[in-house]
């Protein structure tokens, strides 16, 4: 297998788009445009337009498909309604967090699971053993689609312009194919900005041809096409975990305070169940570190692995941080010891490159969308 | 993007205007601006602090990254633009007028300072 980045159907037209590119996960990909506070601004007050392309899709098909997926993943997948997604995760079976992920239930008995780029592999492999024992077919999707995602206060507008599919009948949390600009999609009210959006798969042939129609579309309405240095952001503001710095396989959902993805009560066994329980028992009774939100006082901004201090004792880690536009101050996601986590605690900082920088503990999420 | 030919430039992305009455202003370039994204905080030496060509004296961070300024020369700081610490923005958006970051009286320069087409070349 070559080394070089793989590159997405819209490689060229971001090229032409004078986009800075960035290797993620394997895939060259837009970092930004133009400036990454504008794209979050856009975002956050009219559109933005993103190719998500490298994210991975994994199909699962047949009679037994849905107790495959209640064995393989933590959720309980025989309460998604036809058309619905839920948000869920896959662990190992000593709890760690291998992914976490989105299902989407297409049909009676076909499930789209979308992993992050850099586990679809591994996610791909885990459902596909996990699925051996079922009447059911885990098929690598990867290639089939394209993703490209409409987020912000004007994508209904936007999309609506483009698609006689009936959006005001889909649900935060819901798939259903249509037509989109002339092309067939998988339209899904679902997002990472904390804002209110769609995601479309849709063929890759069909792709560029998709995106130009939504920037035509979004033209009036001030849509900007967004990289993901402001998806950055736009989840970070949102509270929403990033695999790799808030999730990891040596972290339970538990640990992230997610522990509310895991249902017991679901029928038949699955792949960390044993694990998870006692994880569940530990952090009813003694809560380890707690995942909590950090605003700055002064405008020095923390970056992940830098250390959580009070006292001038580590307390805990920094899993993410940024500079929010939306605050226009800098704020991080931390791991931190249950007894400095409650908002409001004080005396906690951050070291950030030797000096102690003062930091105010807030719950997540930093930002929620009015509806 | 055009670099300004009246400018002098560093290896580190540093520009330095030519000297008046022995002060030269420092800034970082368009080239640089760009790489680090919106600059969102800008740490400068002070007046009166004494910076020295090639070693750090400050740093910019943006959204992604913090970087370290070097200064190109050597010499004592007499101004600081406090703009540019109340709106680092000013980096991205105007980097060789507005977004300037320090003011030097210069002792001593390195001999490796590139004129704007061979920081073009350089940069590219």
């Amino acid at each position: 297998m070559s080394n070089a980045p793989r590159l997405t159907s819209l490689d060229a037209l971001h090229r032409a788009l004078g986009a800075t590119m960035t290797d993620f996960a394997g895939w060259d990909m837009p970092l930004r445009y133009g400036s990454e506070r504008d794209e979050h601004n856009a975002v956050r007050t009219r559109a933005g337009l993103f190719d998500l392309s490298h994210m991975g899709e994994i199909t699962v098909t047949g009679p037994e498909a849905m107790k495959a997926l209640n064995y393989a993943l933590v959720g309980n997948i025989a309460t998604i309604g036809l058309g619905r997604a839920r948000y869920t995760m896959i662990c190992q079976e000593d709890g760690g967090i291998v992914d976490d992920l989105i299902v989407y239930r297409l049909g009676e008995s076909e499930y789209m699971v979308v992993a992050n780029a850099g586990n679809a592999q591994i996610v791909l492999d885990a459902i596909t053993e996990r699925a051996a024992g079922f009447d059911a077919e885990v098929r690598d999707d990867r290639d089939a689609y394209a993703l490209i995602a409409v987020q912000g206060p004007e994508s209904p507008g936007i999309l609506k312009s483009v698609t006689d599919a009936d959006l005001d009948g889909l649900k935060y949390y819901a798939g259903l194919p249509g037509t989109v600009a002339g092309v067939p999609a998988l339209i899904a009210r679902t997002g990472y900005t904390g804002e209110d959006g769609f995601e479309l798969f849709v063929a890759p042939e069909h792709a560029e041809g998709l995106w130009r129609a939504l920037t035509e579309a979004g033209q009036d309405a001030g849509l900007v096409p967004c990289g993901l240095s402001c998806r950055d952001t736009l989840r970070l503001e949102a509270g929403m975990p990033l695999y790799g710095h808030e999730l990891t396989t040596a972290l339970t959902p538990f640990d992230a305070g997610l522990g509310r993805v895991v249902k017991f009560e679901k029928d038949g066994d699955f792949v960390g169940r044993e694990a998870l329980a006692a994880a569940a028992e530990k952090a009813e009774a003694t809560p380890p570190r707690k995942l909590v939100g950090l605003i700055a006082e002064g405008r020095r901004v923390p970056r992940a692995g830098f250390s959580v201090v009070a006292g001038g004792e580590v307390v805990g880690e920094v899993t993410s941080g940024a500079p929010s536009p939306t605050l226009g101050k800098p704020i991080a996601i931390a791991y931190v010891d249950a007894a400095h986590a409650a908002p409001g605690t004080e005396g906690v900082g951050i070291d950030i490159r030797g000096t102690h920088e003062a930091y105010e503990v807030v719950a997540l999420p930093f930002y929620k969308r009015q509806k | 993007m055009s670099n300004p030919q009246q400018l002098r430039y560093s290896k580190e992305h540093e520009w330095l205007s030519s000297a008046e009455d022995g002060v030269s202003t420092v800034g970082i370039t368009e080239h640089a601006a760009n790489a680090l994204g919106d600059v969102v905080y800008v740490q400068l030496p002070e007046v009166g602090d004494t910076v020295t060509a090639g070693e750090t004296c400050g740093e910019l961070e943006s959204t992604k990254s913090v970087s370290d300024l070097y200064s190109p020369v050597t010499g004592e700081v007499v101004a600081a633009n406090q703009d540019v610490v109340d709106d680092p923005s000013l980096v991205n958006s105007a980097p060789f007028e507005d977004g300037w970051l320090f003011k030097v009286k210069v002792t001593d320069e390195p001999g490796d300072l590139l004129s704007a087409d061979e920081y073009t070349d350089f940069a590219s």
